[in-house]
């Protein structure tokens, strides 16, 4: 049974589009990173995936309309929408209480100890905390919190690197145990693209690129070619190709690596030089659209 | 992800969270309440002030002038009984004064603080309704806090009851005489029902029309609730030199209600007749009741679209 599921869906604000008939399927135990330009619809998509608007076409997360069942289905998914939506009046010890309240798989004992990793005080209010302590309150809660599905939207924005590391540390360490389903929307993508067991671009409304990490890392290869070698180089076929310092650097699609090690320097790209490249090329022939079909799959 | 889906759909049962999921469905009720009473300290520290001053202020008037109690109790005669418990009365208008006042900027701000400071993004993670966290601010002004207001009522009249026994008998005066004038129970009662009644129910609809413009405006929500009745009421004027609409509003917010008691002298007086039934029956108090309820309604329906500002 998939997580989460759409079919077509679609959403419009006046005129313009945000979600453009989006197909996609998530099964169960995934870390999946969904990665886009801004204005791209990923919060858009988020937002109808936690009910939180309405939609057209056809979604079901954990087998629920998420639009029509949005109380029923946030005893089994949790999110964090931004930083900084913890009221600033609450207190950290009438936030536990208020979720172990009105959570029935809040577990009160696990965020304490998390808060109790902290310099985070039961008595401080969230005004008084800085933005890193807050996400690490919203991360206690929602860390103890038995849910099935979490989607975090860009949770580390505006932390500096040492929170946004820890956050996704823990995350990993205390919280993913192969049975729950992350969805992570974020800019920051290169220091966390190991945690994802996927990936998935989406650009104008549409989801245009989807693939496993083994996938990617079996597929994909970033050459640093010699400067004579280049015209021998294009004839493979790159999907993209830019330039650094001099160099070209080319990123190929299910080219064998023998082949390309006689090129130049051969290594695996980034998720961030991957975006680049498919983002690109989906602008440039946005038109052309079996060229487009054909990195998508 | 992507790979294809590798059997068929497993049974729907085993959707079901395994851990036990068991909330009654009274506790976000109640934990909605108290997180209202956490946002907005307010609703207990006014009322609680309000009470306070006004002691103070009666404990200096006791001091001052310890005779003329004495001298009132003494009387016996029937009428004046209204001056022994007029200072009690004042009392009692003023809390339900600021229960009003309370509930007024309590609705004009009830659904729209959430949505300024995004926090409603938190709220909503949590398997909460929309039409629990709309009805449990809908119940503050309609129901909490006449009995919230009330209950202060009593401790105040307790405490100056008390004040009032320890200046008689500092001076002398006939303390049994003071407590038969003023059977407080039955006047904090009747400042619960008088609250209820005339302050609650019968201008629901005004309450509800707040909480729903407070869901729906992005900013000055007063204004927003307020500029529509003041057009409405200009254009009847200029249109048809009436004022329906404006007395209307006006009947139901401060002003004649349904007949609560037999006696204008309110709002505790012991000797009051109340008439609930004659409340109860009036159609205007469920014309009022109705419409409140669609804007109560339609509040539920926009908080489920509205995310933060």
């Amino acid at each position: 049974m998939a997580c989460i599921e759409a079919r077509g869906l679609r959403k419009t604000f006046g005129s313009t589009v945000a979600l453009d008939g989006i197909d996609l399927r998530i099964e169960e135990g995934r870390i999946v990173g969904l990665i886009g330009p801004n204005g791209a619809g990923k919060t858009t998509a988020l937002n109808a995936i936690l009910g939180l608007t309405p939609y057209q076409g056809e979604l079901k997360v954990l087998g629920r309309d998420p639009w029509k069942e949005r109380d029923q289905l946030m005893r089994d998914v949790c999110f964090i929408a931004d930083v900084a939506v913890l009221p600033r009046w609450l207190r950290v010890s009438q936030a536990l209480d208020y979720v172990q309240g009105v959570h029935p798989r809040f577990d009160r004992a696990k965020a304490e100890s998390f808060l109790a990793k902290t310099t985070i005080k039961s008595t401080s209010k969230v005004r008084e905390l800085s933005k890193g302590m807050v996400t690490q309150l919203h991360l206690a809660l929602v860390m103890a919190i038995d849910a099935r599905l979490l989607v975090l939207d860009e949770p580390t924005l505006g932390l500096d690197i040492l929170y946004r590391k820890q956050f996704y540390d823990s995350l990993l360490n205390d919280y993913f145990d192969r049975s729950r389903t992350i969805l992570v929307t974020t800019h920051q993508v290169e220091e966390i693209q190991h945690v994802f067991t996927d990936v998935m671009f989406i650009d104008r409304g549409r989801i245009v690129f989807t693939c496993s990490m083994e996938e990617f890392e079996s597929r994909y290869l970033e050459v640093t070619v010699h400067p004579e070698r280049v015209a021998a180089a294009r004839t493979l076929k790159p999907m993209h190709e830019r330039q650094m310092l001099g160099r070209s650097i080319l990123l190929f699609d299910r080219v064998d690596r023998q082949q390309l090690t006689a090129l130049g320097e051969v290594r695996t790209p980034s998720i961030a030089d991957l975006f680049v490249a498919v983002m690109g090329n989906h602008s440039v022939v946005a038109q052309n659209k079996d060229k487009y079909e054909g990195v998508t799959r | 992800m992507n790979t294809p889906s590798n059997a068929a759909p497993d049974s729907p049962l085993d959707l079901q969270p395994s851990a036990p999921a068991v909330v009654s469905a009274t506790r976000p009720v109640y934990w909605s309440i108290r997180r209202e009473f956490w946002e907005n300290r307010y609703l207990y520290i006014a009322p609680v002030a309000v009470a306070a001053v006004f002691l103070f202020g009666f404990l200096i008037m006791s001091i001052h002038s310890p005779g003329q109690l004495r001298a009132l109790v003494a009387l016996h005669s029937a009428h004046n009984h209204e001056e022994i418990s007029g200072s009690f009365d004042i009392s009692a208008a003023l809390l339900m004064g600021t229960a009003i006042l309370m509930s007024v900027f309590y609705c004009a701000e009830a659904l729209h603080g959430e949505r300024r400071d995004r926090s409603i993004l938190f709220w909503k993670s949590l398997p909460v309704s929309d039409v629990t966290t709309v009805l449990v601010k809908a119940s503050i002004p309609l129901l909490i806090l006449p009995v919230l207001v009330s209950a202060v009522t009593a401790v105040m009249y307790l405490l100056m009851l008390l004040l009032s026994s320890t200046v008689l008998l500092a001076t002398g005066g006939n303390v049994a005489m003071l407590w038969a004038h003023l059977p407080i129970l039955q006047m904090s009662l009747l400042a619960l029902y008088h609250l209820l009644t005339a302050h609650a129910l019968w201008p629901a609809p005004v309450y509800c029309w707040l909480l729903l413009v407070s869901g729906w405006a992005r900013r000055a929500t007063f204004l927003w609730a307020v500029l529509p009745i003041v057009a409405i009421g200009g254009l009847e004027k200029l249109a048809f030199n009436t004022t329906h609409f404006a007395n209307l509003v006006g009947s139901r917010f401060i002003g004649a209600t349904a007949p609560i008691a037999s006696t204008d002298v309110f709002p505790t007086n012991p000797m009051t007749h109340i008439t609930p039934a004659a409340f109860l029956g009036a159609p205007g108090l469920w014309i009022g009741l109705g419409i409140a309820a669609i804007f109560l309604a339609a509040a539920v329906r926009l908080r489920r679209y509205q995310g933060p500002i």
